[in-house]
């Protein structure tokens, strides 16, 4: 029984992770309609921009997080304005092969500068610290802070898109982009908003991800995977959808871990097709 | 190849070859002579580079015929080319069948495993579809990275050729890939000129429309995967039969793809000629270039990412476009060759109609 427990314990604190990996993809597409196959290597991309605020200009965290959530917008903003922009149209193949490119020469710059090995980000000790609750189940604090910001950003976004009115041309974007250019709002800008935004949220994921692992410039496809499997398995327009798809690939991947590491991942995968198959529409579709 | 459909009791006919066409099938027969005469005259390092080739061309073809034609846009079907090899593999360490006769084989295999796996993978549309059969490609590599009588992740070899004299084997091999290109690059033509490519090109333009003209997109979507799942299987199988090792990490990598993409949109995406251009120029830089490892990498990102976002339509796209050539003519073009006046001024200025390029590509 505790076991149960703690897997499910476990898969929660990891899935809390996925979710926030995932947030950013569900705003892409949810705003552009955008699959971006790169959205891993984004992740990796900002921990080894942290990694070079900390370890080689060697800002104190804090500082060097808060730096990173700047140069993250900033970057998302220009890479939606410059590049993304130019092929966002109804057929997905432009943006698919661009942003597939990205992803091959992210991971190709990454290694050329840091090298193949992976790096994590110190934290003095603060990833080792943990609670232990009755039965044995250890609850880290980094885990439980991973949590908290999912819960945090989760309820931001969903407050964001559904109360103001940045997110209100979101939505209307969203719908039909050339109509909202009669209202004064432009496309171009509203999506480059947008994958700003998406950035901060794949910033403060690839921070708290780098404390509590090492990552490796070629780690961006498997955390593309986990991204989107938890927007499928959550359903599509929601973020607590997202949230709770995240949740769902955390316990599978920790089940799997139970019984063999080596089918860990791959019982997280079989899930997420299991989802698919048997209710597509995800598990919290937005119904509005 | 010429076939000219004439109907006596009208003034019309049906054109579907250009004078390029009859001079590229020409060219390709004297090609195939030559490399089917290699093993008499070539050392065995082009042997080796040809059946690599192979793998590479029919790879992208058939990530061609499902992105270009079929409008799928896959990341995954390095899960077919991966089950090509190892079903290739199997057969012939454990079922002791000739390796030369395991690689087609396999490639029925990977077709009827790609009947399930499509009822998964077509849940998802567009973007979506890419990523769902990225990870069904991952399931693929998992599971045979899991299981320890293939060697597990580090891989395994193909045992079965040991006793085959080296040269009978290289030569067997060579002949292989140049029977699979012959049948996959005739078989696409074919296929792409009979009604089922005409419902697939009219798909491909627009999905609603040819349905409401009675084409049943569902079947014509599925028949265009698990054709391509087969191509790949082939090209898989080729390959490791080629290279004699496999691992789960080689046969089910991203790169596949990867390479496949590149090839496919350097070339021109929804032509046939297109990926064999793209094929031979990867090849190239892959010969030259590839010891520059990571830069070689980013430069073909890079590369992939300008001829999208600037050249969509390819090198073929462009020369064909430019000089109004068609080596593999899929259309149909009607030309008038009754003197009406109303008719006349659609034959006039033009020798070939069918040259032109508009006849069928994508614009």
């Amino acid at each position: 029984m505790n076991t149960v427990i703690n897997i499910v314990v476990q898969g929660v604190l990891l899935g809390a992770l996925y979710g926030l990996f995932a947030m950013g993809q569900s705003l892409v597409f949810g705003v552009m309609r955008l699959t971006n196959t790169a959205h891993g290597d984004f992740i990796v991309l900002l921990v080894f921009v942290l990694f070079a605020l900390t370890a080689f200009a060697h800002l104190p965290l804090a500082v060097a997080i808060v730096l990173l959530l700047v140069i993250a917008f900033g970057a998302g903003y220009a890479v939606q304005y410059a590049i993304l922009n130019r092929v966002s149209s109804r057929d997905p193949l432009p943006s698919l092969i661009v942003t597939f490119g990205l992803s091959i020469v992210i991971q190709n710059v990454l290694q050329q500068v840091f090298s193949a090995d992976p790096r994590s980000i110190a934290t003095g000790s603060f990833e080792a610290k943990s609670l232990t609750l009755a039965g044995g189940i250890t609850l880290g604090y980094l885990p439980l802070v991973t949590l908290a910001a999912a819960v945090a950003l989760a309820f931001a976004m969903q407050w964001l898109f559904g109360r103001t009115p940045l997110g209100r041309a979101f939505r209307a974007t969203s719908d039909d982009r050339e109509i909202v250019q009669l209202m004064g709002v432009s496309y171009r800008r509203t999506y480059a908003l947008a994958m700003g935004i998406a950035f901060v949220l794949i910033a403060v994921a690839a921070a708290l991800y780098s404390m509590r692992t090492a990552v490796s410039p070629t780690d961006g496809p498997a955390l593309l995977l986990y991204a989107f499997e938890a927007v499928i398995i959550g359903g599509m327009g929601s973020f607590w959808g997202t949230f709770v798809g995240g949740m769902a690939l955390g316990i599978a991947q920790q089940a799997g871990f139970y019984f063999d590491p080596g089918w860990g991942i791959w019982l997280g995968h079989v899930v997420f097709l299991c989802v698919l198959v048997a209710r597509p529409q995800g598990l919290l579709p937005k119904t509005a | 190849m010429s076939m000219h459909l004439n109907r006596p009791a009208s003034s019309f006919e049906v054109r579907r070859a250009t004078r390029a066409s009859r001079v590229a099938v020409a060219g390709l027969l004297i090609v195939a002579l030559a490399v089917a005469s290699a093993p008499w005259w070539a050392g065995r390092g082009a042997l080796h580079d040809f059946v690599q080739l192979a793998s590479y061309l029919v790879f992208a073809m058939m990530w061609n015929l499902l992105a270009g034609y079929g409008g799928m846009v896959s990341i995954g079907q390095q899960a077919f080319f991966g089950i090509g090899g190892y079903g290739m593999l199997i057969l012939s360490n454990y079922g002791g069948v000739s390796p030369f006769v395991a690689v087609p084989l396999a490639a029925v295999i990977a077709t009827v495993v790609a009947i399930p796996v499509s009822r998964v993978a077509f849940r998802l549309e567009g973007g979506y579809f890419a990523i769902g059969t990225w990870v069904i490609a991952e399931v693929f590599r998992l599971t045979v990275a899991n299981v320890s009588v293939l060697g597990g992740g580090s891989g395994t070899s193909l045992t079965a050729l040991q006793d085959v004299p080296r040269a009978l084997r290289e030569s067997l091999t060579l002949w292989l890939a140049l029977a699979i290109v012959a049948a996959a690059i005739g078989l696409v033509y074919v296929f792409l000129r009979s009604r089922a490519g005409l419902a697939l090109t009219a798909m491909r333009d627009n999905a609603v429309a040819a349905s409401s003209q009675g084409v049943d997109v569902k079947r014509a979507r599925l028949i265009v995967y698990l054709v391509s799942a087969c191509g790949a299987a082939l090209a898989g199988g080729l390959y490791f039969l080629g290279n004699l090792r496999i691992s789960p990490d080689a046969a089910f990598s991203v790169n596949w793809t990867a390479f496949g993409i590149f090839i496919v949109m350097i070339g021109g995406l929804g032509t046939l000629e297109g990926p064999i251009i793209g094929a031979l120029i990867f090849f190239v830089l892959n010969r030259f270039l590839s010891d520059y490892g990571t830069w070689y990498l980013i430069g073909l990102g890079a590369l992939a990412i300008v001829v999208t976002m600037f050249f969509p339509q390819g090198l073929w796209g462009f020369v064909s476009s430019r000089f109004g050539l068609q080596l593999f003519p899929v259309g149909r073009r009607v030309v008038f060759v009754d003197a009406g006046p109303a008719q006349k001024r659609t034959t006039g200025g033009m020798a070939d109609p069918l040259d032109t390029p508009q006849a069928t590509h994508r614009a």
